[in-house]
């Protein structure tokens, strides 16, 4: 290994005391849990639509309803989960720091230089340098602000498509879509292609999360349940490196991020 | 010709007057109006409207272009099961200009279509079937001496509204097919600033192209339109929803392949690549021959020949286009597929990297293990540094 391998470890022997950081509240953290089981839920039904399998039936078909229940539930879980999404985009208003909606627009030089340093440290894993990232890191701000890109496209496209089946106003807002991709058939198409990205996102999300917990052990696995995850306090401080640089703002936040006493 | 009938004209005989004279009578008139309105999906007190609208009004100069197309829309027309409809446009509209059914030809026939388009400006109808090229400055579609676009341009300038007929007008149909040597555009991207009406199909149905006229003459309004154009009358519904079928595919019950036990059945042909569920049209109402029957009663999926791009949305036997760029019968599962693939086996040898790379970083750190933790939790710890 290289010797300034561990730069983070040195000191720990002398003051290896990691703080306990509130960094997803109960809101944020709701949202994932619902999002992820939508994501489910919607991929499963999806791809039987896209390929409903072969039941050998003898029963006349008025007697048998299951792909039609299969399309209820798409449906509806298309709603909760555009009114999850929509939620959790207040929330980027109205949330911490850690949740903050400008965290999500790759626009400032320090996030780019935070998503260089993710890529060279974790991705390519050229140097050890330790990521000072509290939140997610910039590079998973991106990618999560991509992902908030293709589920606006799957509420466009998909209520686009459910229109012509709905008198409710609501997936009527979405029609445009419909000549703007030339028709039902290509946006079906799209709608389609993009669950992909789920799979693969889920498959890539997944894998990384136990490669932070295993590599950093700052808990985040277990951040998504508790809200908790534990940093060293210099990381707190923003000292260049730090997480991306919105220096924390409300009293609110400071509350949350102070350990919860006891009293 | 019977431009000496248009309506720019006072006097002439009506519609009903000249049916009546051809011989048509009262009961089959008033036959005919119930049925375009019920077509038309007006309500009964609407069949009064359209009675009026052909007894009193007279004949609707028409000018009829064909560009590059195959007539088909025209030979739908034709075929109309009933008598009137044909007539209603060949006879009782005046039909000023068509290349495939005039009578002139040359020089006489271009002397029609300008005296119309001077004497009854902002009055005619422009009907066109056929795209419109526009690579080579549009020399793959020249009629006279002149291209399409021009022709098209110049009549679109003094028509009251256009009607486009059917795939080739709406949408470019197999002209714009990938790669689409000639350019080939619809009517609605090369005219602007005028009322058009997507009559889509491939061709469209006769029933509904008599009824987009029937319903011009009645009204003389633009019916209600879809966001892509098409008279919400006959493309608001898929045929996915009109179809007989419909029960079996909410069943789950599904014809595997063709002249399998499911397909004896009659089975929704959803899995044999029926384009059904992504196609506007009234093909499961209206259906063909004189309703005899639709290409999903005869057992073959519905192709989506009311929608754009429907050549290029091909196989026509798979649900899932193949994808392009990607070779034929690539689909969206294949490339995803790999996709996935790629990236468990990505992760998985980042695993294994990481294990070797961070080989100090990962586990028990110095200062780290149980044996050496101060005494007190993290929190208070906590507490202190900050106080």
């Amino acid at each position: 290994m290289t010797p300034e391998a561990s730069p983070a470890v040195q000191p720990a022997a002398a003051a290896p005391v990691f703080r306990r950081v509130y960094v997803w509240e109960l809101p944020v953290r709701i949202y994932h849990w619902l999002n992820a089981l939508c994501v489910l839920v919607l991929t499963v039904t999806g791809i039987l639509i896209a390929h409903p399998p072969a039941f050998a039936s003898v029963t006349e078909a008025s007697f048998s309803y299951w792909f039609g229940i299969n399309r209820f539930i798409h449906f509806a879980t298309a709603y909760v989960f555009f009114f999850n999404f929509a939620f959790r985009i207040y929330w980027g208003f109205v949330g911490n720091q850690f949740s903050d909606w400008r965290n999500f627009l790759p626009l400032r030089s320090a996030q780019f230089r935070q998503a260089g340093a993710v890529l060279r440290v974790d991705v390519l894993q050229a140097t050890n340098r330790p990521i000072d990232a509290v939140g997610h890191n910039s590079l998973a701000y991106f990618t999560y602000f991509l992902m908030f890109l293709v589920f606006l496209f799957q509420v466009i496209s998909g209520f686009a498509m459910y229109a012509s089946m709905s008198k409710s106003w609501f997936p009527q807002l979405f029609v445009w879509a419909v000549p703007l991709f030339g028709g039902d058939f290509a946006l079906r198409q799209w709608h389609y292609m993009a669950m992909w990205f789920f799979i693969v996102f889920t498959i890539v999300h997944v894998y990384l999360v136990f490669y932070h917990d295993y590599v950093e052990g700052h808990g985040v696995m277990s951040s998504m349940v508790g809200g908790w995850k534990f940093v060293r306090p210099d990381m707190l401080k923003g000292n260049g490196r730090s997480w991306f640089p919105l220096s924390p703002r409300s009293p609110r936040s400071e509350q949350k991020s102070a350990p919860r006493r006891p009293s | 010709m019977n431009v000496l009938e248009s309506p720019s004209r006072t006097g002439g005989p009506t519609i009903w007057e000249e049916m009546h004279a051809r011989g048509v009578s009262r009961r089959d008139f008033v036959k005919f109006c119930t049925w375009m309105s019920a077509y038309l999906g007006l309500a009964s007190s609407g069949v009064a409207d359209v009675l009026k609208a052909l007894e009193k009004k007279r004949r609707l100069p028409v000018v009829w272009l064909h560009f590059q197309e195959c007539t088909c829309c025209s030979e739908s027309f034709i075929r109309s099961s009933h008598p009137i409809v044909a007539d209603i446009l060949l006879d009782k509209v005046s039909l000023d200009y068509t290349e495939t059914l005039q009578a002139a030809a040359g020089f006489q026939a271009e002397e029609c279509l300008h005296r119309t388009m001077k004497e009854s400006r902002g009055e005619y109808l422009l009907m066109v079937e056929g795209s419109v090229p526009m690579a080579e400055d549009g020399a793959y579609c020249v009629i006279g001496g002149r291209s399409a676009l021009d022709i098209v341009q110049e009549a679109a300038a003094g028509a009251k509204a256009i009607v486009a007929w059917g795939n080739c007008a709406c949408a470019g149909c197999v002209q714009a097919a990938r790669p689409n040597p000639t350019m080939a555009r619809p009517i609605h991207q090369v005219v602007t600033g005028k009322p058009i009406i997507n009559v889509q199909g491939c061709p469209p149905i006769a029933e509904v192209m008599a009824g987009v006229v029937v319903y011009l003459l009645t009204f003389d309004r633009i019916p209600q339109l879809d966001a892509l154009g098409r008279p919400k009358a006959f493309y608001s519904r898929r045929v996915h929803d009109t179809c007989y079928r419909r029960p079996y595919y909410d069943a789950g019950l599904y014809v595997e392949s063709f002249d399998d036990e499911n397909a004896r059945h009659g089975y929704c042909l959803y899995k044999m690549g029926c384009r059904g569920p992504t196609t506007y049209n009234s093909c499961g109402v209206i259906r063909w021959n004189n309703g005899v029957s639709y290409p999903i009663q005869s057992g073959h999926g519905c192709i989506g020949c009311s929608e754009a791009g429907f050549w290029d949305n091909g196989p026509f036997y798979q649900r899932l286009a193949s994808f392009p760029g990607f070779g034929i019968e690539t689909t969206a599962d294949q490339i995803g597929l790999a996709v996935g693939a790629a990236a468990i086996a990505g992760a998985a040898a980042h695993a294994i990297l990481t294990n070797v790379r961070k080989h100090h970083e990962i586990g028990e750190q110095a200062g780290e293990s149980a044996s050496l933790a101060p005494p007190p939790a993290v929190a208070e710890s906590d507490e202190q540094a900050k106080e």
